[in-house]
């Protein structure tokens, strides 16, 4: 079944790592290519399926401290993620899923759990739970401007040297009060959680773009019109 | 109940009176205002108002105002019944519900799954009744697979009998804590919260539905001994009885409560016979699945508050003929995370007339064009209606799925039926 041209998009783990809506994320990527001709393959990864190498865009999703741990522990023995990472794919990751990419993150009793070290970040357990509509500004680097989601999670984020933080903070907590998520190459890490692509159609294309280059421009539609009401909704 | 101490006879009372109020001001069904003031006065209220009766507590994600429902009707042939239909399910509104009926013996209390540990501990039930969890409102809820956890650890402290469905792995592994139980194959649609074993993660084995069992732990699914037929609307019984349902109220979601409800009620030593009977008699549970009519056209409400409640609703939809109104709503009871509209697969409605509605309709329409279903937008009910009368002026009958607050605007719109 493997089509060699086709934009390959592996979600890891639904089983453990879907907790809310994560299959937007899914969704968005194939529609946004499809309708500019770009065929594509999903492939769905169970945390009992070896991860492929051959990937372009790998997703993860947000998942409970239980499932996290054990993703975690399960992508950390198999490798295949860690391996794919090194040789230049893209990696879209979500809440749970953004914590275990880095060096560390923190269970349930903050204690440091190893993660797998594709995203040069460590997470740990804040004072209280972040949770509400988040706004912020991205790095004018990557072209995508303001995006806006909706963010629920205990971390906070600390971002090493070879990482840059994904945007500055308009409102919300994110990382740490200050910056929301980070990238480093085509790794890319959010606390927006659940379909941060749906409502952020320029995101989404980002990914695409790192992938296959230059992109026809789509007419402005649903998602557009969702981000822009989001967008108002949260600064008034 | 005659000899309860001054003080909790005091908060009882202030708590009735409360209410009372609150009722006649119009601010409410008073249940939850009547408890709030009790339990101020008198924190053991709920426990000395528990003892001496036999209590079954109905938990789950989904269906457990319509089982309290189910389970109470059919008690009923027992003489009064303490229970909280309102749906005021936390502590509060169960200290109304046994206050406001002392002399009842039996009872029926719908638990929000967060306070059931607390109020499995003050009331001592001789029933728990469990169907469900799945994942909802997770911008206040809990997590799922800790409430499932904290279930287990509060049943293996009690000597209660758990009456659960054994199809739902998080629930069955809750259940199985329990010193007693009585299994049901009650089913389940919605699977998404169940492909990891809840004891130690692994990727469950779940090709023969209803069956499950995990490949590394070796947790697998309770025998049972009552079942659904869902193809032949039959309920069976551990003797092996086939009894058709024909209930009032749809569905195989509905078809799984009778059951729980039928197999509770046999706990109490009512026939099962007798007990669907019963449940017959009821055609609708809180405005749920009652129909408004305006514009002489029928309009059906279906509340569905989360994914595995969407699922459900769209098994019960008219044929496709029948138009679908869909409105969401982020408010605080409905959670202010509109997320979980992606979870829902919407493709059943692509040979639909659709109309979208609500505070959050614009996330709704993204999400339907993506699935590729054709839609229009809507800001009232009764514009819908003067659109499609103005097309087939014939047209009779129209379905609306709605979430929480979307449902209760409408219901307050179109009159409070029951
Ligand atoms: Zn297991």
């Amino acid at each position: 079944m493997t089509n060699t041209s086709a934009l390959r998009i592996v979600w890891i783990y639904p089983d453990l790592l879907s907790t809310y809506g994560d299959r937007g994320n899914v969704l968005i990527l194939q529609r946004r290519a499809e309708l500019r001709g770009i065929a594509t393959e999903i492939v769905h990864v169970h945390s009992s399926d070896a991860v492929p190498e051959q990937g372009d865009i790998y997703l993860l999703g947000g998942g409970e401290d239980r499932p996290q741990i054990l993703a975690a522990e399960r992508l950390r023995a198999d490798g295949g993620l860690i391996r794919a990472a090194a040789r230049g794919a893209c990696v879209f990751a979500v809440c749970a899923g953004y914590q275990i990419i880095g060096e560390n993150y923190g269970d349930d009793e903050a204690n440091p759990l190893p993660g797998l070290g594709i995203l040069d970040i460590r997470s740990g357990r804040g004072q209280s739970r972040a949770v509400g509509e988040i706004v912020a500004d991205v790095d004018p680097a990557l072209g995508v401007g303001r995006i806006t989601g909706f963010e629920n999670h205990q971390g906070r984020t600390e971002i090493g040297p070879s990482a840059r933080p994904l945007s500055t903070t308009v409102r919300g907590i994110g990382n740490d009060d200050r910056t929301e998520g980070a990238y480093q190459g085509q790794v890319l890490g959010t606390y927006l959680h659940g379909p941060a692509l749906p409502r952020n159609p320029q995101l989404a294309d980002l990914l695409l773009r790192w992938r296959v280059g230059q992109l026809a421009p789509l007419p402005p539609a649903w998602g557009e019109r969702l981000h822009e009401e989001r967008l108002a909704a949260a600064l008034s | 109940m005659s000899e309860l101490p001054l003080r909790a006879q005091l908060a009882s009372v202030l708590g009735r009176s409360a209410a009372g109020l609150s009722r006649a001001t119009g601010r409410g069904d008073g249940s939850v205002i009547g408890g709030k003031i009790a339990l101020k006065v008198e924190p053991d209220l709920l426990a000395k108002l528990a003892r001496g009766r036999r209590l079954a507590l109905v938990s789950a994600t989904n269906g457990k105002t319509t089982t309290t429902r189910l389970i109470s009707q059919a008690l009923r042939d027992l003489g009064e019944v303490a229970t909280n239909e309102h749906g005021a399910n936390m502590p509060t509104g169960h200290i109304t519900a046994l206050s406001n009926n002392r002399s009842a013996v039996n009872g029926v209390l719908e638990v929000d799954e967060k306070y059931l540990p607390q109020v499995l501990v003050a009331t001592q039930p001789e029933f728990v009744v469990l169907m469900n969890l799945s994942r909802d409102q997770m911008d206040r809820a809990s997590e799922i697979n800790l409430l499932a956890k904290r279930w287990r650890i509060a049943l293996g402290k009690s000597n209660t009998r758990v009456i659960a469905n054994a199809d739902d792995p998080l629930v069955a592994w809750a259940g199985l804590g329990a010193p007693h139980a009585t299994w049901v194959s009650a089913g389940q649609r919605w699977k998404e919260d169940s492909w990891c074993c809840p004891e130690c993660g692994g990727h469950l084995r779940r090709e023969q539905d209803p069956y499950w069992a995990c490949p590394e732990c070796g947790l697998s699914r309770p025998q049972t001994t009552w079942s659904v037929d869902n193809d032949s609307d039959v309920l069976v019984t551990p003797e092996g009885q086939r009894i058709k349902l024909r209930l009032n109220l749809p569905g195989d979601a509905n078809r799984s409560n009778a059951a729980i409800a039928a197999a509770t009620a046999a706990g109490y030593g009512l026939h099962p016979e007798r007990t669907v009977e019963r449940l017959r008699e009821i055609t609708s549970v809180a405005g749920r699945y009652t129909s408004v009519v305006t514009m002489g056209v029928e309009v059906r409400l279906l509340l569905s508050k989360n994914p595995a409640g969407w699922l459900e609703s769209f098994a019960v939809l008219d044929p496709p003929a029948t138009p679908v109104i869909l409105s969401v709503n982020a408010q605080i009871p409905d959670g202010k995370d509109t997320s979980w509209l992606w979870d829902v697969d919407y493709r059943v409605l692509r040979d639909r007339r659709v109309f979208v509605m609500g505070e959050r309709r614009t996330d709704l329409a993204l999400r339907l064009e993506t699935d590729g279903v054709r839609f229009e937008t809507a800001d009232r009910v009764d514009e819908v209606l003067a659109k499609l009368k103005a097309e087939q002026p014939g047209l009779t009958k129209v379905d609306l799925i709605a979430n929480y607050t979307a449902f209760q605007q409408i219901r307050t719109a179109y009159g409070r039926v029951q």
